[in-house]
């Protein structure tokens, strides 16, 4: 155990909390503000990457298939919204999940008659390729310190949209109690699919940002958007911030724990058992730091107030 | 609501039993009408229905009668699954063992993630149950010395004290057959009880329920922990009828899938959910021979079902019952 690798595994670590963080921001908000559960939410992270790849094949530069890319994940995430999703709104959990559940289905085999079944990737954009020298003998890729740095600026922009704006304060009220909104007179549908598209483009984002570092393929969204529903739920359902701090905790813990378990344990174990059990527990740990949480407080970190 | 768990009416046999008893027969039939046709296909499919409808069942018992809304079940199966695996890579394959050991190992990691799941409502318990489900499906897959990804061979089957009772597909057959409606007995007897009683009134309103004096935790515990042990009996067959052990098992999809069962059956029926299993294997079985993108078929009719046919395939039956009777 090293420094300049615990300098590069705590930046992998921010690199994924941020990446988290996008996932996990659209799908607190639709989650706080109208109680809908969106399995379907790490499609749409899939559909990111996949459109982006796709505009990069008919343009052939990053900015415009990250601008198009980003249109066309809003875009897909209001027809979603519009043909199923506004249909369940009323109904309980556990029809929402298992429509999600379909629209998973569907998507993700559907990419697979799109694009094919086999991992797409997308380059690096030229200015970005390459590495920085952060000290002597310690070299790390532009491109991460560029999603770590987007990620930021997003969460930035996040804060003032939902503190400082009308959308925002509405957004709040609604988080905090829906129907009390609707009866003062706001058109709540409306806010409601702004929230959703604006949700569903935060997580195309996300797809679009990783794409060129991680293989594209049908199913990338599933096991990230698992890891985004630990995030929303140690934050605390419909708070912005919870979703901030949790997707860090969990992206630090979860890469440094698969970094450092085996060498931690090698303390007081046999090296051989280390090896075994290591890579078991790194894999667990999220799910024991939820567990902690939730056991001591049962609605997360930073509950949206009046729930 | 509850169809089965209606309080009977006058010298009538609720619309659920008679439902379940037709749903057996059939089923104790199926190795007959095999015989006639592709019988080694159609026994093995049917056999895998009825292990999923085990797990579906011990699913709508806390699902249909607690709103306990687990969406890690699949955990419990895979459990009960590697318990036979693990045994079985170190050379105990007797079911007499092997049983009890999947029974119990289901029922203790039910008992410890209950513990800390059921303090939860709602939302947040959907998700702390589909986190567990992950928990068990990375251990599985971290466990090099039992196959890690890849999962590990049962070379055989297990015996049953010493006997080939499943080595032939028929046994497993009738093995199984037995253990499902075992496990529908005892379910349908713990709703009926005063047990489901209070489990059902938390349902409705848990809070007057601790008013009333009930500690609910205790009951909404031993619940989950019933149907965690169920779901490792279903884990225990699979792993015999497929000779094979896989993390696959524990997928959060696999899951998604047992509450879609539940609910294709019909929520809170149990009978319901032994439809719905069945349903779904046929019909993923029928739909992947027609085409291989058979799930582009498959979700949207999913989300069909919700949006159009509440009550699932039960709530149809009973309506029509119903209707019949006046």
């Amino acid at each position: 155990m090293s420094t300049p690798l615990l300098i590069v595994q705590t930046l992998n670590g921010l690199q994924l909390g941020v990446l988290l963080f996008l996932i996990a921001a659209g799908l607190t908000l639709v989650f706080g503000v109208m109680d809908f559960i969106n399995l379907a939410h790490g499609v749409q992270y899939m559909l990111g990457a996949y459109f982006a790849v796709m505009f990069y094949g008919l343009t052939g530069s990053f900015l415009a298939a990250l601008v198009l890319a980003l249109l066309a994940s809003l875009a897909f995430g209001l027809a979603l919204e519009f043909a199923v999703f506004r249909h369940l709104y009323d109904r309980d959990h556990l029809d929402q999940v298992i429509a999600t559940f379909g629209v998973i289905m569907f998507l993700n085999q559907g990419v697979k008659v799109a694009w094919g079944a086999s991992p797409l990737s997308l380059p690096i954009p030229d200015a970005f390729s390459g590495s920085v020298v952060l000290m002597p003998g310690l070299l790390y890729p532009v491109w991460r310190l560029v999603i770590i740095g987007s990620g930021i600026a997003v969460a930035i922009v996040l804060y003032l949209l939902v503190s400082k704006t009308r959308v925002g304060m509405l957004v709040r009220a609604g988080a905090s109690n829906a129907a009390m909104v609707s009866a003062l007179g706001v058109n709540i549908r409306r806010l409601f699919m702004i929230v959703f598209g604006f949700g569903a483009m935060l997580a195309g984002f996300a797809g679009i940002m990783i794409a060129p570092i991680l293989s594209v393929e049908p199913g990338m969204g599933d096991t990230i958007l698992i890891l985004a529903f630990v995030v929303i739920v140690i934050g605390g359902i419909g708070s912005i911030r919870g979703a901030l701090i949790a997707a860090l905790l969990i992206g630090l813990v979860d890469t440094l724990g698969r970094s450092f378990a085996v060498d931690i344990l090698r303390l007081f174990m046999a090296p051989s058992p280390a090896r075994t059990v290591g890579p078991a527990i790194a894999s667990m740990l999220i799910y024991l730091l939820m567990a902690l949480v939730l056991y001591i407080k049962p609605s997360g970190l930073f509950p949206a107030k009046g729930r | 609501m509850a169809i089965a768990a209606a309080a009977p009416r006058a010298r009538r046999i609720p619309v659920g039993d008679l439902a379940a008893a037709a749903i057996f027969v059939v089923l104790a039939l199926v190795p007959f009408a095999a015989r006639l046709g592709a019988e080694g296909y159609l026994l093995a499919l049917v056999t895998r229905a009825m292990i999923f409808a085990i797990a579906a069942i011990a699913l709508d018992l806390i699902v249909g009668y607690g709103a306990l809304v687990s969406f890690g079940h699949a955990a419990f199966v895979g459990i009960g699954a590697y318990a036979v695996g693990i045994l079985a890579a170190s050379g105990i394959t007797d079911a007499l063992v092997a049983l009890p050991v999947a029974l119990a190992a289901s029922a203790l990691f039910a008992l410890v993630t209950g513990f800390v799941c059921l303090r939860t409502r709602g939302v947040y318990f959907i998700m702390i149950t589909l986190a567990f489900g992950q928990m068990a499906f990375f251990t599985a897959s971290s466990l090099a010395p039992y196959g890690g990804d890849d999962g590990l061979t049962v070379q055989a089957r297990n015996a049953v004290a010493g006997l080939g009772l499943m080595r032939s597909d028929g046994g497993l057959y009738y093995i199984a057959f037995a253990l499902l409606l075992g496990t529908y007995a005892l379910c349908r007897a713990l709703v009926a009880s005063r047990f489901g009683r209070v489990l059902r009134g938390a349902r409705e309103n848990t809070t007057r329920m601790a008013a009333v004096g009930f500690e609910v935790f205790r009951y909404q515990l031993v619940a989950y922990v019933i149907s965690g042990a169920l779901g490792g009996l279903s884990g225990f067959l699979i792993a015999n009828a497929t000779n094979f052990v896989s993390p696959a098992y524990m997928s959060w999809q696999r899951s998604g899938e047992l509450i879609i069962m539940v609910i294709m059956g019909g929520l809170g029926t149990l009978y319901g959910a032994i439809i719905g299993a069945v349903v779904f294997v046929l019909a993923e079985e029928w739909l992947a021979n027609l085409t291989d993108n058979w799930k582009m078929i498959f979700g949207p009719l999913l989300i069909l079902l919700v949006l159009f046919a509440r009550g699932g395939i039960a709530g149809l039956v009973g309506t029509l019952a119903e209707r019949r009777r006046g």
